[in-house]
């Protein structure tokens, strides 16, 4: 292993660590303000809106590939399947439509 | 009596490991591509390995490794990692209302496994987060992420290029599959992932900003946004029952 290379890893754990860790010690046993405690709240819904757009259109160079695949998920999901059913289930679907093209 | 309302650490470690099932599928495509990259780029397997171990964020290892072919700086490499990972800060002060412990070295150390995916798992979770299920749900991410990196180094190839272009929507699917719920359950949450995931296509797509704080902005946006609007609206129903 080259030391710079160590070094460099050494270097992006720490920064990423930081902000992972950083609010669990500021705000230990705070109670923050009401507003800020329901912005806090819609925050993992919100994160989920930013994380699957645009990211599940540019998965392919074939857009189909990804407005297919969200398709299948939206549809699985919104019909109770379970989280992993949902996965599995647009991993196959893709897979025909790859097959087929 | 009293024990079975409590939820036993065991327990707790379970369910957070079944949790992580699709985290664990998901990372292994992306992981084993990693790896493969990494050789590619000329990092040795203990590199790769020791990257993944200490590291445990996807995006900026890629962006770490297309950098390093570049030619660019140890320092900018960092930098640029710290920038891309920022928006854990946001997931990890949501999570942390939610998250009851009250020995805080435990939160300390599991919050290295704070990952977009882990955290999400964790926050749409109907019950409380404890530290427990967190330890569950990291320990299977985290041992995907970094065998399957080391993996890809070794084997020197990623998946039949059929399955890993299928396998590229599992964590999308999984986003899908956490969110979907919620959803049918209440407007508002339409409402902030809608809106979120407007604000971040006009980022990504006008290139206004970087992905990391594209997210950041996108759900901080959104987040406030729809909050104002309901305290008006909360508001407004209670002058008209005075």
């Amino acid at each position: 292993m080259s030391s710079q290379m160590v070094w460099m890893i050494a270097g992006m754990a720490l920064v990423t660590y930081i902000p992972r860790l950083l609010p669990f010690v500021l705000f230990k046993g705070k109670e923050l303000p009401g507003i800020v405690q329901g912005v806090l709240k819609n925050v993992p819904y919100a994160t989920l809106g930013a994380l699957i757009f645009p990211g599940i259109l540019f998965i392919n160079e074939d857009i189909w590939f990804g407005l297919l695949g969200a398709g299948a998920a939206f549809i699985a999901a919104f019909l109770g399947a379970n989280v992993i059913v949902v996965v599995l289930g647009s991993i196959a679907v893709l897979s025909v439509y790859s097959f087929l093209i | 009596m009293a024990e079975i309302a409590v939820n036993k650490p065991a327990t707790e470690y379970r369910k957070g490991f079944q949790s992580g099932i699709s985290i664990a599928i998901g990372y292994a495509p992306i992981a084993l591509t990693f790896g493969l990259l990494a050789k590619t780029t000329g990092l040795s397997i203990g590199e790769t390995a020791l990257m993944s171990l200490l590291v445990f964020a996807g995006a900026a290892q890629y962006i770490s490794l297309s950098l390093l072919s570049l030619g660019t700086g140890i320092f900018e490499i960092i930098l640029t990692t710290f920038i891309v990972n920022i928006r854990h800060f946001l997931m990890s002060t949501s999570l942390n209302e939610k998250w009851e412990d009250d020995q805080i070295a435990n939160k300390a150390i599991l919050s290295f496994g704070i990952t977009d995916e882990t955290f999400s798992v964790a926050a749409v979770r109907d019950e409380k987060v404890t530290s427990g299920y967190m330890l569950g749900l990291i320990s299977i991410s985290y041992s995907s992420w970094v065998v399957c990196s080391g993996l890809g180094h070794l084997i020197g190839a990623s998946l039949p290029q059929t399955l890993q272009e299928s396998m590229s929507v599992a964590l999308y699917a999984m986003f899908v599959g956490l969110l979907v719920p919620s959803m049918k359950k209440s407007a508002k949450v339409v409402f902030l992932a809608a809106l979120a995931a407007c604000f971040n296509i006009i980022f990504t797509l006008t290139n206004a900003l970087s992905t990391g704080w594209a997210i950041v902005l996108a759900t901080l946006l959104s987040a406030v946004i729809i909050e104002l609007i309901e305290n008006v609206k909360n508001k407004q129903r209670g002058q008209e029952h005075e």
